[in-house]
């Protein structure tokens, strides 16, 4: 009895194997291991069946609060958007799924195609010239982009805006570490005056709090003093706004998570790069490209590897080899089947429930819509003061909208001073979470005047 | 699966092969559509105008039968493991089973910023992930944020970094040592984190050379990066010696854990003098390669690294309740320490990690140690077959891989490369070919303890026949392959004038 379940040998097999090497055990093949080191009780669990498991799985994720189990407003660079049914079907087929980077291009043509058609939606949806295959996700995309920066400038100071997500801002600080770049945060009204001596600039853009910025200023004044110019960039945004490529952007990158992709606790995700043809050469990752068989058909491969550790080692753009290939299938199957018209809609849905919510929430006493300017799909909201302490009344209102089942997030420490709640909207926010969300923070508004009141 | 047939020049045989697929460009056209979203026009009056798309976005029009069928079609040009054996050196192309897709869509209705109090089942589960990796190491603490191995490698070079710094180190230590049979990911996450890379050979057996690590190594040493099993699938005969030399000089071991699926249950790399290691839970643990990817990479770390892994960290209060360090609902984020930070947005490719975790449970101990075990005698077995027909480059027992070389096939005319594509049409993924570079003709077969008896002879077989074929009529071998979807690709003109997205007919 095997005590694998997906081991495909008998005992039979096995002496049969042995006696073929001509051993008795496999331990005659392990002369080189330290004979104190050889097979160590690990401590492990004993294995379960099938059945077992998925119960075991089950009473795990029950410990869980889904997403859709009630009024849910959290996003960012990862957002509850509508999956269309067709998407895991086709993405997730055992033939691309079960199959490795695409090394043998003759059997691998399903996989070059399909991040071939990615490589040419993301440049379509970007107005971008060349994006690559994929990176590891968002945060780190944008530590790769500035590190693309630096080799071409030759400069070592990277700007980033403050309205840039914080996790992607502490990627990038992390990422820094590495070839000690100096990073300089500043908001994002002041990175145009910020570019001197700087390899590039780096805005979000809708930013963190959703809002509207203009970038093509910030290009500019990149530009203008020799650095380059990087926007973190949404999918879904896209669809109705002026996209990087006709801003005067360089690299644009973001999160994909969105196009298709299930938001499972944190990954895997999508890391969107692309940028102008000139810096291709600089670019991290692989490039899919098109060319001929020997019969003149055509067809797909890996190209420009010249980039790339497998050849380069030390000098290469990058480390990575392990990418996110079916998360970048998944996309072009997603957008596909969105089509503009589709993809269209969803973002406007979430900009019109983001508007309406934004309409009725300024309406409640001590509540104030807190983005600068323009906003897309999503807001902040300036709170009434709930208590005193480290904490601040967003993170405060925020445990207390949590009792309510309501989950929104709270920017206390992670955006300087700023102290509000963020509310995101996309095509499923509801009409029912919307009022239950306004009748939540109302009543808990109501609640701090009476105890105001009774002081 | 539809078919085109196809005559092949230089012999006028006419072959049969999957008909390849239009671009999605090609089959739009105006005004076609689904329904899977609608609604929101009154939203644009909310955009000023100078904010609004006025770029096309020119993104193709097809309806859901026509992206069905085409993506339908795309996939059944690929080869992947759950169409044939695939053994890829140093890829661990094993079974991924379906229970583990199945438990991973439990989970995929969390968003990664929701309250650590709604998400106590994912953060249980990352916890005792970490718990069990550490205890099949043999290490002490593990971050679970990398997506990839080569991640790991760049997390854990920057953590030695921070040692090295905090210990006042820092400005002295500048050189990475690794092996002429490394992963090309090591010496290009070493110059990431700014550092010079020493190369050293390697020797008559295989193994890394003592000598010239000695006289490569000193006090402006960060570390040594060493896979073990190496790269020729051969176990490291002096890996003690080695560890304790660069220990001897303040280094740190660094392991690329990308061959553990040699080790688990046989030997814990803890145990051998690695400082941490880094698992490809893609490799080791069933979790699917995904055309390329997600994987995740899980560092495991000695405890004197502990302090500088990622944050934040999963921690376990009294009440049995986790928690991110960084960020308690009940209380402010705490800072980083000396910790490193964070190496991507949020925790981990946690739908990978839940694959690996099933994996683990569902073999347990034993399950694990018979998989290695299984996966040792596959490789000797093969080996043993195949050792006639091609050169050896080391003659010794190997782990889970091996390494051959068509040297003697390549004086005939016939490379690695045209016994790679001759293995096409015989019905199997070639082997890695041209890695590790100290191989010259190099065919690194790794087949993995989930082939049967059956599929392993017949590969054994097919190998054997290519190299008859070698002898008798070297110009099929290299007129193939012919029963592929595509014949050669000619990937110099794709680099000298990249195509790299569809282009519009003007």
């Amino acid at each position: 009895m095997n005590k694998n379940p997906y081991s495909s040998h008998t005992d039979a097999d096995r002496a049969a194997m042995l006696q073929r090497v001509g051993i008795k055990s496999v331990d005659d093949l392990l002369t080189a291991i330290p004979k104190d080191a050889l097979r160590p009780k690990l401590g492990l669990p004993t294995g379960m069946s099938e059945l077992e498991i998925q119960a075991h799985l089950e009473s795990l994720a029950a410990k869980n609060r889904n997403a859709g189990a009630g009024p849910f407003f959290l996003g960012g660079p990862v957002q509850r958007r509508y999956i269309p049914a067709a998407v895991p079907v086709l993405a997730l087929r055992g033939e691309f799924l079960t199959a490795y980077t695409p090394y043998q291009p003759e059997v691998s043509q399903g996989t070059l195609q399909s991040i071939f058609e990615y490589q040419s939606l993301i440049c379509e949806l970007l107005a971008m010239d060349v994006a690559n295959s994929s990176m590891y996700e968002g945060g780190s995309a944008v530590a790769e982009a500035a590190f693309m920066a630096v080799r071409t400038t030759g400069r070592k100071k990277v700007v980033i805006a403050s309205e840039v997500y914080f996790e992607f801002r502490r990627t990038v600080r992390t990422y820094a570490r590495g070839p000690d770049l100096e990073i300089v945060e500043v908001p994002t009204r002041d990175l145009a005056s910020a570019a001197e001596g700087a390899a590039c600039l780096i805005v979000q853009h809708p930013d963190a709090f959703g809002g509207l910025v203009e970038v093509r200023r910030i290009a500019d004044a990149a530009h203008a003093a020799g650095a380059l110019c990087i926007q973190v960039t949404e999918p879904h945004a896209n669809a109705l706004l002026e996209p990087p490529g006709a801003l005067g952007i360089d690299i644009a990158v973001g999160e994909g998570q969105p196009l298709g992709i299930p938001m499972s606790f944190g990954g895997p995700y999508l890391g969107i790069l692309a940028c102008r043809f000139g810096l291709v050469r600089q670019m991290p990752g692989r490039l899919v490209g098109e060319t001929r068989d020997a019969h003149g058909m055509r067809g797909f491969v890996n190209t420009l590897q010249t980039r790339e550790q497998h050849i380069r080692r030390e000098k290469a753009t990058s480390n990575i080899c392990t990418n996110e290939a079916i998360a970048a299938i998944t996309a072009a199957v997603y957008l596909a089947l969105m089509g503009p018209e589709g993809l269209r809609a969803a973002a406007r849905l979430g900009v019109a429930k983001a508007h309406a919510l934004a309409h009725r929430l300024s309406a409640l006493p001590g509540c104030s819509v807190s983005t600068d300017g323009d906003f897309f799909d999503r807001f902040a909201l300036r709170v009434p003061r709930l208590a005193a302490g480290p904490e601040g009344s967003g993170y405060a209102l925020r445990n207390a909208l949590l009792v309510d089942n309501v989950l929104v997030e709270a920017t206390a420490a992670h955006y300087g001073d700023r102290d509000d709640l963020v509310i995101q909207c996309t095509e499923m926010t509801t009409d029912a979470e919307m009022d239950a969300l306004v009748a939540a923070i109302e009543s808990i508004a109501a609640s701090i005047r009476e105890t105001v009141t009774a002081r | 699966m539809t078919v085109r047939t196809q005559v092949i020049p230089e012999s006028g045989v006419k072959t049969a092969v999957p008909a390849l697929e239009p671009l999605l460009l090609e089959i739009h056209e105006e005004g076609r559509a689904g329904r899977h979203v609608r609604g929101g026009e009154d939203a644009d009056a909310q955009i000023p105008a100078a904010f609004r798309r006025r770029a096309a976005l020119s993104l193709p029009e097809l309806t859901e039968p026509q992206v069905v069928r085409h993506f339908t079609h795309l996939a059944q040009l690929n080869y992947a493991v759950d169409t044939g054996m695939y053994p890829l050196g140093s890829c661990t192309m094993k079974y991924n089973p379906k229970i583990n897709d199945r438990v991973a869509s439990l989970f995929a209705d969390l968003h990664p910023r929701q309250p650590q109090s709604t998400v106590q089942g994912a953060l249980t589960l990352l916890a005792e992930l970490e718990t069990m990796l550490a205890k099949l190491t043999g290490m002490d603490a593990v971050t679970l944020q990398p997506a990839a191995g080569a991640q790991a490698e760049f997390t854990a070079i920057l953590m030695f970094k921070a040692y090295h710094q905090k210990r006042g180190e820092g400005a002295k230590r500048r050189r990475v040592i690794v092996p002429d049979t490394a992963h090309g990911t090591n010496p290009a996450s070493a110059a990431m984190c700014g550092f010079e890379v020493t190369t050293v050979k390697s020797d008559a057996r295989g193994n890394i050379d003592l000598a010239s690590l000695k006289t490569a190594l000193g006090d402006d040493v960060v570390g040594l990066m060493l896979t073990n099993p190496n790269t020729l699938g051969l176990f490291e005969e002096r890996l003690r010696e080695v560890c304790e030399a660069v220990h001897a000089v303040g280094g740190l071991v660094y392991g690329d854990g990308a061959n553990m699926n040699a080790l688990l249950g046989v030997a814990r790399p803890g145990d051998l003098g690695f400082d941490c290691i880094h698992i490809n839970v893609h490799k080791t643990f069933s979790t699917p390669h995904g055309a390329g990817g997600p994987g995740a990479g899980p560092l495991c770390v000695k405890e004197p690294l502990r302090g500088f892994l990622p944050k934040p960290w999963i921690v376990r209060d009294e009440q049995g309740r986790y928690h991110l360090d960084t960020a308690r609902d009940d209380q402010p984020p705490a800072g980083l320490g000396d910790s490193i930070g964070r190496v991507r947005t949020f925790l981990g490719n946690f739908g990978v990690l839940v694959r690996a975790y099933t994996y683990m449970r569902t073999l347990g101990e034993e399950g694990l140690a018979e998989a290695s075990n299984d996966a040792i005698l596959a490789a000797n077995y093969l080996l043993a077959q195949l050792r006639d027909s091609y050169d050896l480059a080391f003659d010794r027992p190997c782990m889970h891989e091996f390494v051959l070389s068509a040297a003697r096939q390549k004086k005939l005319g016939v490379s690695a490369l045209d016994v790679a594509k001759a293995l096409i049409d015989e019905g199997f993924h070639p082997p890695t070919v041209y890695f590790p570079l100290v191989v010259p003709e190099a065919l690194m077969i790794e087949p993995t303890e989930t082939e049967p008896r059956e599929t392993l002879d017949a590969f054994a077989a097919a190998m054997v026949r290519i190299a008859e074929r070698t002898k008798a009529d070297p110009a099929s071998v290299k007129a193939a392959p012919k029963n592929a979807p595509l014949a050669r690709l000619d990937e110099v003109t794709a680099a000298r004038n990249p195509k790299l997205k569809w282009q519009r007919p003007t």
